[in-house]
């Protein structure tokens, strides 16, 4: 097989992509043209782009009246990056036993961790919502925060135990025998080595917390730990919808966890690796 | 300052016994070279005495006092990998100081020791890369170095010179024989490639699935082989194994090293018929089949020709032969 590509499967292979990448941008694409627009443009032609005639900010600015919606900001960014942290450090550390120490029942903790990956937490709710009355958590972030890291830690530990298994044995001896903590091994030595891991792992994990509209619904409906989403959802009544409101609480709530993805994706990309063991 | 002793050491994974009663005693500033097949479970020894990992069974004494429950960087050894397994975050000056900086050794001392070891090594203008901006065999100098740096009792060496190319592989071998000549230290290899052993070693430890096969000096191994295995394995090429009876010794196999056969085209004990001719300059291998004894190998000296299908006569010097019984062992 030669190493470059014909021109044909070239053109194919970015039709294809091209076409899914428009696919996949044209909702977002849609909300964010509608939400510079007035309510009547956004219904007479909704595909429209934003120019002078139909131009209108009055979504952005119900936006900044109503509501506390930098509040709501707040409390997305605090459950979202607190979530974040708890599943990556624990996920990480049971990641780092499961792969790095022989005992009994290894593979059956690892089996147990990674089940919560086929069952949905929402099937729990209920029973979720009970103890979160009896401890007195309801409408509090802490909540929000300990259900969602229950949420990503399967995936996590699933995904960075078989990284951390391809982690050099040698180096980790090594660290050893230099009288390296195992604490020091794993946050100084590994977990740099599985970087890349564990961005992926924090998109996968971020993305379904911030737009997740059940459990802050349900945990913390109440003003001041409302998060974005719940937020947005004042603008959609019975029978009024603001959608210039809506459209444009979502187009704000879009930039947050695109910069984190971008964040992420440059870990992605970059990676120490190179130079520790051949 | 750093003998060995180990106690009829085993070690299971689970039901499978990789490290059978292991005895030995390496004497202070000895440089005892663990060779075996792959799988033979030197590397587990090693790692055994490192402290990575516990034996099931059996005493690991240092200097006589029993280390079994101290932890690996406690024991005062340093280890070098096959891998390298250098810090990648660090520079090379500090990751010949990390095992110093841990132990809390004053900062003068610190940077003493490694200007000292940087020295012996030549790595003085390397000091401030990261490992990621060496060479291979830079890389594995600096593994040596960040053992040096903390003056240990025992220097652990896990094939070490695995991962380096040929040219690289003597000269970093030359370069370790130096090092323990110039510290006096003990030290335990492990490789799987006899020259290293046999160019390194005071003393061979053979090993074969778990167990000790044969100890000695590399000329005892090459002189005094206990059986076939240790016969076979030690010499390069490998020793010849001939039948016995058939040539009216005693039941069982005879073993002659390819330096101490005669080939001759006009008159000798087996005749045989040569399938493949390696010349290397110095010295010329001989392949020659015979319908009993199989492949044998002859090794001359200096260039000779030999044709592909050609008929010779092989002679054993019958001095240097060695007998084994049907169980492979030596008969004396």
């Amino acid at each position: 097989m030669s190493a470059r590509m014909s021109t044909g499967r070239t053109v194919a292979a970015h039709a294809v992509l091209l076409t899914y990448t428009l696919i996949a941008l044209f909702p977002v694409f849609v909300i964010v043209i509608n939400s510079f627009k007035s309510r009547k443009a956004i219904f007479a032609d909704p595909l429209a782009l934003p120019l002078p005639g139909n131009f209108d900010l009055i979504g952005y600015q119900t936006v900044m009246k109503q509501g506390d919606f930098f509040l709501y900001f707040q409390n997305s960014l605090i459950v979202t990056a607190a979530s974040l942290f708890f599943v990556l450090l624990f996920g990480a550390m049971a990641a780092f036993a499961l792969s790095e120490y022989r005992f009994r029942g290894n593979t059956l903790m690892g089996l147990y961790l990674a089940l919560g990956i086929m069952i949905p937490i929402r099937l729990g709710t209920v029973a979720i919502l009970e103890i979160m009355v009896a401890s007195g958590l309801v409408n509090t972030l802490t909540a929000l925060i300990l259900v969602y890291t229950a949420q990503g830690l399967p995936l996590a530990v699933f995904i960075l135990s078989e990284f951390m298994k391809s982690v050099s044995n040698d180096l980790k001896n090594a660290g050893r025998i230099d009288g390296l903590s195992e604490y020091r091994i794993f946050f100084s030595l590994v977990l740099p080595l599985v970087r890349p891991a564990m961005a992926t792992v924090a998109v996968f994990t971020m993305i379904p917390i911030w737009n997740d509209l059940w459990f802050p619904l349900i945990l913390a409906p109440s003003e001041e730990v409302k998060t974005v989403t719940l937020g947005a959802q004042v603008f959609i009544g019975q029978f009024v919808t603001n959608w210039n409101a809506v459209l444009a609480a979502l187009s704000l709530a879009i930039v947050p966890v695109l910069v984190l993805y971008l964040i992420f994706s440059r870990q992605l990309i970059r990676g120490i690796t190179a130079g520790a063991v051949k | 300052m750093g003998a060995l002793e180990l106690k009829s050491i085993s070690k299971s994974f689970g039901s499978t016994e990789v490290i059978k009663a292991v005895d030995l005693k390496v004497e202070d500033g000895e440089f005892c070279v663990f060779v075996g097949p792959s799988g033979c479970g030197k590397s587990t020894l090693l790692r055994i005495i490192a402290g990575l990992e516990d034996a099931t069974d059996g005493d690991i004494l240092l200097d006589g006092k029993r280390v079994n429950d101290v932890a690996p960087a406690k024991r005062e050894l340093a280890m070098v990998f096959q891998t390298y397994a250098l810090y990648p975050h660090l520079t090379v000056r500090d990751n010949m100081a990390l095992a110093l900086k841990q132990a809390g050794k004053p900062r003068a001392e610190i940077t003493a020791s490694t200007d000292k070891a940087a020295a012996m090594l030549e790595l003085g203008p390397l000091l401030d890369r990261r490992p990621a901006e060496l060479s291979g065999g830079q890389r594995q100098r600096v593994a040596i170095g960040r053992a040096i740096v903390r003056t240990p009792k025992l220097f652990l060496f896990d094939e070490p010179l695995s991962n380096l190319d040929a040219a690289l592989r003597v000269a970093t071998r030359i370069e370790i024989a130096r090092l323990h000549r110039d510290l006096k230290a003990t030290m335990i290899y492990v490789t799987h490639d006899q020259v290293e052993a046999m160019t390194l070693a005071d003393r061979i430890v053979v090993l074969r699935s778990g167990r000790v096969e044969q100890v000695g000096t590399p000329m005892e191994l090459y002189n005094n082989p206990a059986n076939t295995f240790v016969a076979g394995f030690i010499g390069s090429p490998q020793m010849n194994f001939l039948d016995a009876a058939s040539l009216g010794f005693a039941p069982g196999q005879v073993g002659v090293r390819p330096e101490h056969l005669t080939i001759s085209r006009e008159d000798g004990e087996i005749a045989a018929e040569v399938s493949h001719v390696e010349k290397l300059g110095g010295e010329t291998l001989v392949y020659a089949r015979h319908p009993q004894h199989g492949l044998l190998t002859v090794r001359l000296f200096g260039e000779h020709e030999y044709a592909v299908s050609e008929q010779v006569h092989l002679t054993l010097l019958l001095d240097r032969i060695f007998q084994f019984d049907t169980e492979g062992q030596r008969r004396h």
